[in-house]
């Protein structure tokens, strides 16, 4: 069985980065797959993947990451800008951020607009 | 916190840069997921400007796992205008390691288990290390999906950080390589595709070297 947990961006929004990064992380330790509402800071993203490398041990083996975000390309100047100083104030709520542990997701294949979510199965043992 | 101090340390930089002409420790660096030819392009722009290799290849990933510094390579452009820069050749940057894939791959449990360490430790010291750079070239494998997170990320801090960036799409004498694949995902940036094994296109990506840096 698969779990997915669901975080509103409201839920990491007053953590610091350091916070955000456990909060993600001890969830996909407990092999849950996170769906983040947003993304993370592009230096958290960066962090997320240290922390997760300063953890793997041999139950832990890492995380399977992505993100989806909306294109940005049909805003004009002044629309960019603003959506530009609101996600840096706020934070970034559009899109969504996927977060895996690697022995439950064994690959997420994305392409611009979609996302493919290979799980591994587990052998039933012959009795 | 880190983009503003990186911001700083880039004006501080390009301050030294416009008084005294050209640094000598201008860095380099070859980033990109393991097994995407990074050493194997720095042993190439060694040989063609050294003369001898950086490290060693293997098709076992993450045999690259310290950052590894060839100091004072000097390139030439076809119009005689000399380069030289600290190239540094970094671990794949990955969000999973997993011990017994290098078991599957014939190592022993015990040398199974140090790769991986040694592997995450590699991987934190590349995130690390991209403060210290001064252009990067990304190095993707053409053959393999563009859109891993792992690019992103890797072209995102580089952005958000200043740090101009060159996409080489490596293996396009691979039949299954797609350059088309990597310009449609990054198509904000320069893409130049290469074999660094065979040298394919290499001279083409030096030219390109120059036009990054300047």
């Amino acid at each position: 069985m698969v779990t997915i947990q669901f975080l509103p961006y409201t839920e990491i929004e007053t953590l610091s980065a350091v916070g955000r990064i456990r909060k993600l992380l001890n969830i996909a330790k407990e092999n849950k797959i996170v769906l983040l509402q947003g993304r993370l800071r592009k230096e958290e993203e960066t962090e997320l993947i240290k922390a997760t490398m300063e953890e793997i041990n041999k139950e832990f083996k890492g995380i399977e990451l992505a993100v989806i975000h909306p294109s940005l390309s049909h805003l004009t100047g002044l629309q960019k800008f603003k959506n530009d100083l609101f996600s840096a104030v706020l934070g970034d709520r559009q899109g969504l951020t996927i977060i895996g542990p690697a022995s439950v997701v064994k690959a997420i294949k994305k392409d611009p607009n979609k996302i493919e979510l290979l799980t591994s199965e587990k052998r039933k043992k012959r009795r | 916190m880190v983009v503003v101090f990186s911001y700083v340390k880039r004006i501080f930089n390009q301050f030294f840069k416009d008084a005294f002409g050209n640094r000598k420790d201008l860095k380099l660096g070859l980033y990109g997921p393991p097994n995407s030819g990074k050493t194997t392009l720095a042993n190439k722009i060694c040989i063609d400007w050294v003369g001898e290799e950086l490290g060693t290849v293997s098709p076992l990933a993450h045999e690259t796992r310290e950052i590894q510094i060839k100091e004072q390579v000097t390139i030439k452009s076809k119009n005689g205008k000399e380069l030289m820069f600290n190239l540094v050749d970094t671990p794949g940057i990955a969000t999973k390691i997993d011990y017994e894939d290098f078991l599957k791959a014939g190592l022993s449990e015990s040398k199974a288990k140090k790769r991986a360490r040694e592997a995450t430790r590699g991987v934190i010291e590349s995130i690390k290390w991209l403060d210290e750079m001064d252009a990067v070239l990304v190095v993707l494998d053409a053959t393999q999906d563009p859109y891993s997170q792992v690019n992103v990320t890797i072209i995102g801090n580089l952005q958000a950080r200043e740090i101009p960036v060159l996409i080489v799409a490596n293996k396009v004498d691979l039949k299954r390589a797609s350059m088309k694949k990597i310009q449609a995902a990054f198509p904000q940036y320069d893409v130049i595709g290469v074999s660094a094994k065979y040298g394919k296109n290499v001279k083409e990506l030096y030219e390109q070297v120059f036009k990054l840096v300047r």
